[in-house]
């Protein structure tokens, strides 16, 4: 469903990514983790269309999507869920909801979509007129991700949505993804917790400085030595 | 009561010049309306949308260079600047545009000051088509009286006004807002924010365009420094919204009656002269300090204040 084909990426003269290629299968959630400064978050900004290659490809269902505007890419239907929340903190919870399905085909089944996301996060439906700046952190990650399901996407990449969370909070969030996925949304996902993440991914990649080193199924990551002393602290 | 409101204000001005107002009232009237149209014209764009320009006398001083220079080299009425400046205007807005609205935040601010002064220079040196410093005339004043400058400025506030405030109230104004908030987030739902921005910007520059053709008839003189003044100019332009209240619709319009009294308040002050521009910033700072949002914004506020006071007063 996408491919990323050996892309370079740059802020001004700094090179953050080297020759990373993935792929992404229909139906699959992949994870990608790495620490701090990894480029994790460059690489989903990069399939979204906020940054640009400087070389390589990024295609989605066979398509070549790094050179169209980023805007276009929410019909095509890539949603980017991303760091930080990155809410319309002003707005309340409704409205910002309403934002994530402006294309005509989302917007038609607007209430319907909503339903379905006030029955993932009741919290969201009992403060829907509530601003979104004043929202608790948990309560931010959920319409995040609500207003990324308004799109109805058939790719969602999510960008650290556990950071901040309780663990009680972080395995409802992990269990959202997985129901997601379930009901037929391809997930891409970078992630810093990394045992959670690969007990629910198929697949993951390692990136270290901004270059892929491992690949391999979520099991297999959770065996492998590397993984273990890297990034599950055992 | 609160939906009548509008239109007691809407009688109120239209009544206003029957009280038989002197002519200097009269004056101060036509300025605060002249200013609350620029100011509502700026919050469209910085209020709202998130583009803080610092260059508004770029679109005031075209608009007024378009009704002066239709009269001066034409000799048709400085009137029909109104009409022209809109289509002048909107192009200058979208040449801008391209150039500015790539960039974000302080740059975008910067670079609208740079053609702010760009085009004040350009207005100076390109005596052929400008007059130069020596700025143009209009000699045959179509009134002598105030009134009709007074009705034709109300006009055009009350369009500005219904047109900002049916902007905001569409999806338009919803699309603005979610870029002051997070331009890449609403880029990433979907919508096309440089197209957004634009419009917006166009908008904005067109409105402050006709508020410049406006001065021009009203005034009868301009020259480059007056009308494509930073400070005079694009720097009241912002004290006006953010002393108002920013992003909301009557902020211009409170910030404009302050900002237009407070001008000939400092200017009547004896020997203050040219320090009226101190004053000004450190009114400016005194605002941000403490009233943030402006005074509708945080009027909530002020009343809470004013009410403590009051409570204390009595006790006492
Ligand atoms: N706008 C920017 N300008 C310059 N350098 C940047 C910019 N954004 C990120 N970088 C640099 O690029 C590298 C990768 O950053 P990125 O945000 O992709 O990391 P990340 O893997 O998402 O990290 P984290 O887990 O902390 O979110 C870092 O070294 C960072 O300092
Ligand atoms: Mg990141």
């Amino acid at each position: 469903m996408l491919k990323v084909k050996d892309i370079d990426v740059f802020y001004g003269d700094v090179q953050v990514i080297w020759g990373v290629s993935f792929h992404v299968k229909k139906k699959e959630i992949v994870s990608l983790i790495g620490a701090n400064g990894a480029g994790k978050s460059t690489i989903l900004k990069t399939i979204s269309g906020l940054l640009r290659p400087a070389s390589g490809e990024v295609l989605f269902e066979g398509r070549p999507i790094h050179t169209i505007k980023p805007f276009k890419l929410i019909e095509m239907g890539i949603v980017h869920v991303p760091e930080a929340r990155r809410l319309f903190v002003e707005m309340t919870v409704e409205e910002n909801l309403d934002m994530g399905s402006l294309k005509a085909e989302a917007k038609k089944r607007r209430e319907q979509t909503k339903e379905m996301v006030f029955e993932l996060f009741p919290r969201l439906k009992e403060r829907r007129r509530q601003i979104a700046g004043t929202l608790s952190g948990g309560e931010q990650q959920m319409l995040a991700i609500g207003r990324g399901l308004m799109s109805l996407p058939r790719l969602m990449m999510f960008d650290e949505p556990s950071l901040g969370l309780a663990p009680i909070l972080v395995k409802e969030i992990f269990n959202v993804i997985k129901r997601i996925r379930d009901e037929g949304t391809t997930v891409l996902i970078v992630e810093q917790n990394v045992k959670q993440t690969l007990s629910i991914a198929d697949r993951a990649y390692v990136l270290e400085n901004g270059r892929i080193v491992m690949e391999g199924t979520g099991e297999e990551m959770l065996r492998n030595e590397h993984v273990k002393t890297a990034y599950l602290g055992v | 009561m609160r939906k009548y409101q509008p239109y007691i204000m809407l009688l109120l001005l239209l009544l206003l010049p029957l009280f038989g107002l002197s002519t200097y009232m009269m004056h101060i009237l036509i300025l605060v309306i002249m200013w609350s149209v620029i100011g509502m014209a700026w919050n469209l764009l910085g209020g709202y949308c998130g583009q803080v320009s610092f260059g508004h006398a770029a679109f005031f001083g075209v608009g007024a260079y378009t009704a002066g220079i239709l009269y001066f080299k034409t000799g048709i009425s400085a009137w029909w600047g109104l009409p022209l400046s809109v289509v002048i205007v909107a192009a200058e807005a979208l040449i801008i545009g391209f150039i500015c609205l790539r960039l974000r935040g302080p740059f975008f601010a910067l670079a609208t000051l740079a053609m702010g002064e760009v085009l004040r220079v350009t207005a100076e040196n390109l005596r052929g088509f400008t007059q130069g410093a020596l700025g143009i005339l209009i000699k045959e004043r179509t009134w002598v009286e105030k009134t009709w400058y007074y009705y034709i400025i109300v006009l055009i506030a009350v369009g500005a006004f219904v047109l900002v405030k049916k902007i905001i109230e569409s999806k338009l104004g919803y699309y603005f807002v979610a870029i002051r908030e997070d331009q890449d987030a609403a880029e990433s739902l979907g919508i096309n924010t440089t197209l957004y921005k634009t419009i917006a910007l166009t908008i904005s520059a067109v409105l402050t365009g006709i508020a410049g053709a406006f001065y021009t008839n009203y005034m009868g003189y301009i020259d480059p420094e007056i009308v494509f003044a930073l400070h005079d100019i694009s720097i009241i332009t912002i004290m006006v919204v953010m002393v108002g209240g920013v992003a909301t619709y009557w902020g211009p319009v409170v910030g404009a009656v302050i900002m237009v009294l407070l001008a000939e308040l400092i200017r009547s002050l004896p020997r203050i002269g040219t320090a009226h521009q101190t004053l000004f910033g450190i009114l400016l700072i005194l605002i941000i300090i403490f009233l943030p949002n402006g005074i509708v914004g945080d009027y909530p506020k002020i009343k809470r204040i004013l009410g403590f006071r009051r409570r204390v007063g009595t006790t006492s």
